[in-house]
């Protein structure tokens, strides 16, 4: 493999991994302190790279500056978490948490099918495309390699903010610290007088957010259509699983690896580039059940 | 007794219907085939564990069936049947040994990833198997006759009841067994199930091989009933509907697949025409309310109401939630 194809295969798994990233860190973020897999975790990408595909082709057609574009992505992340996040937390998870898990795993599978026609009837199934902050940027040469600047420089930018971010917030405020608390033991943390149901509220809000954020930011770069929300919560789930659930560094750790995979296989054996995620998954799960940084639970007699 | 002659009146109504209504007898046919995979999930179920992959299972054996030709030399049915369901049993014991490891979430989305990765290979390898497109299925002889299209229907669909009745047959003597017995305890504490000397992870692997052989037998059924089969039968929306089946038809009556397949099947065929962007939503919110409202599904409006609430003292004995873990 000569230097420029793997300049090229590194780009792609860069930006790759840090879309990638977002979605999974969320997903991680709600089972490690909820202890629920949010299925319909996908959907609430889709429905973010579907709103600002909106927001953005609205903007074009208003004449405005296309800079006002990228406040606009972040915009519509932060409306799709504040809105779906509760509601979805308030009127059905809250409901579901005495529940076993296999129901819950159900659930939210439920409300992934839900969402999915949702999108189809008010999105329609055309494809959408708003790639306005893509052009804005410009490419970037790197060893020889042209390369869009919003995926090569923008994307990895914003997943490294979100990570320092992450980990900022949970380690030094306390919010952060009381959210820590009940992921580590939610009944020691009740007993304590922390209010674990608004944990709950809050950790949602953010992991929908963090998801939304992921579609916002995906969908400049390929179209937005139908079937990218279930293509993503398997993706983002073996990135997630890979890492041990609940882990956010090992997340971004295991995105790279996955997404550099992914990127390999495109070039090198195309019928692959699906079956890659899992293959990676699926030898680290077996050697390593936790995943690869999660820690071995303790068995319960 | 009011529960029996409710279930009685419906039994009648549906032979009535057959004979009245032609085209039930397909509608029937895939809703008996879609019943035993169903079965296989819920012995799943029953151990506490919920496959999104069992698709795969069912396109295994479907593309069995329609390379039985080449591969078997043969294309009497009697034999491809048994073929699909073998083969799909040993995809199921290779697949089982790695997946019966793991325990809900992962054991979940596990089988959710093996069914995609066959989906993918299925689409891909177009010169294969005809990629998206699919293959045909060859009208197959049945015990040496060559049958006119109207008879090979009406046998199939007695085939497919003959081989219902066998397996509720069967399924109630497994569950009747010591193995049978210990899914439930499986499902309650695995722990305290491996203490008395039982391997859990045989166990799983066991009934994972079953219920593999279930999904293999359905889908081989549904091979010759739909005439083609398509990489799409391997698709997440077809194991999510085997799983919405067995919640619909409730998991604690050996009947409660059947039920719910049928209600199934004749929900899809009249509601498609003005679902048709819709049919996910109503298939989620079903099974929200199932979920939420009426866990016992279909099964529980026939079967006799649940033992009374245990008594604090009873309830002792219980396992302790897993509230903080």
């Amino acid at each position: 493999m000569d230097l420029q194809l793997f300049t090229l295969v590194l780009l792609d798994a860069v930006s790759y991994a840090a879309l990638v990233f977002l979605v999974a860190v969320g997903l991680s973020l709600i089972f490690g302190v909820m202890r629920v897999l949010n299925v319909a975790h996908g959907a609430f990408y889709a429905i973010g790279a579907y709103t600002t595909a909106t927001f953005v082709i609205w903007l074009e057609g208003q004449g405005a500056s296309p800079w006002l574009s990228f406040p606009l992505l972040l915009l519509s992340a932060v409306i799709v978490g504040l809105v779906l996040g509760p509601l979805v937390e308030f009127g059905l998870l809250r409901r579901i948490y005495e529940k076993e898990e296999i129901l819950q795993l159900l659930v939210t599978f439920a409300l992934f099918m839900i969402l999915e026609d949702v999108q189809k009837l008010v999105w329609g199934v055309r494809s959408y495309f708003a790639d306005t902050p893509l052009q804005l940027l410009g490419s970037v040469e790197v060893a020889g390699v042209f390369y869009t600047r919003y995926q090569a420089m923008l994307l990895p930018a914003v997943a490294i903010i979100v990570l320092v971010g992450l980990r900022f917030f949970l380690r030094r405020t306390l919010p952060g610290k009381i959210l820590t608390v009940v992921t580590e033991d939610r009944e020691m943390a009740m007993a304590l007088g922390i209010n674990a149901q608004r944990v709950f509220l809050l950790t949602f809000t953010l992991g929908t957010m963090l998801a939304a954020l992921g579609g916002a930011l995906a969908a400049p770069t390929s179209s937005v259509s139908t079937g990218i929300a279930g293509e993503m919560i398997v993706l983002s789930f073996a990135v997630a699983a890979s890492a041990g659930l609940g882990q956010i560094e090992g997340a971004a750790l295991t995105a790279l690896l996955i997404g550099f995979g992914r990127s390999l296989a495109v070039y090198m054996a195309p019928e692959l580039d699906a079956v890659v995620p899992y293959l990676i998954m699926t030898a680290i799960l077996l050697f390593r059940p936790q995943g690869m940084f999660g820690l071995p639970q303790a068995r319960r007699v | 007794m009011i529960r029996k002659i409710a279930l009685a009146v419906i039994a009648i109504l549906l032979c009535i219907g057959l004979f009245v209504f032609p085209w039930m007898k397909a509608v029937l046919t895939v809703a008996l085939a879609k019943g035993i995979v169903v079965l296989g999930i819920m012995l799943l179920l029953r151990a506490g564990q919920v496959s999104l992959g069992h698709g795969m299972f069912v396109a295994v054996s479907a593309y069995a069936v329609a390379f039985g030709n080449e591969w078997l030399g043969t294309n009497e049915m009697l034999l491809q049947i048994p073929f699909a369901v073998v083969v799909s049993g040993v995809v199921g014991l290779v697949i089982g040994l790695f997946v019966a490891r793991y325990r809900y979430i992962f054991f979940a989305m596990l089988n959710l990833a093996f069914s995609m990765v066959f989906f993918s290979f299925l689409q891909k390898s177009y010169r294969l198997t005809g990629g998206s497109d699919g293959v045909s299925v060859q009208t197959p002889t049945i015990a040496g006759l060559s049958l006119e299209a109207g008879t090979y229907n009406w046998v199939l669909f007695f085939l497919a009841l003959a081989l219902c009745v066998g397996c509720v047959l069967l399924a109630f003597r497994f569950f009747r067994s010591a193995m049978g017995q210990a899914l439930s305890a499986l499902k309650t504490n695995e722990v305290r199930v491996a203490y008395i000397g039982i391997s859990p992870w045989r166990t799983m692997v066991v009934i994972y091989t079953l219920s593999a052989m279930l999904a293999g037998l359905g889908g081989s059924l549904l091979a010759y009933t739909t005439g083609h089969v398509t990489p799409e039968l391997s698709y997440w929306t077809r194991s999510g509907e085997y799983v919405f089946i067995a919640i619909l038809g409730g998991t604690t009556g050996i009947l409660g697949p059947f039920m719910g397949a049928m209600v199934f099947e004749f929900i899809r065929t009249y509601a498609s025409a003005w679902l048709t962007n819709a049919w996910q939503l109503t298939l989620g919110t079903i099974l929200l309310v199932i979920i939420l409202f009426a866990q016992s599904g279909i099964w529980g409006l026939f079967a006799p109401p649940p033992p009374k609430a245990k008594t604090p003292e009873e309830k002792r004995y219980d396992v302790p939630a897993a509230a903080g873990d």
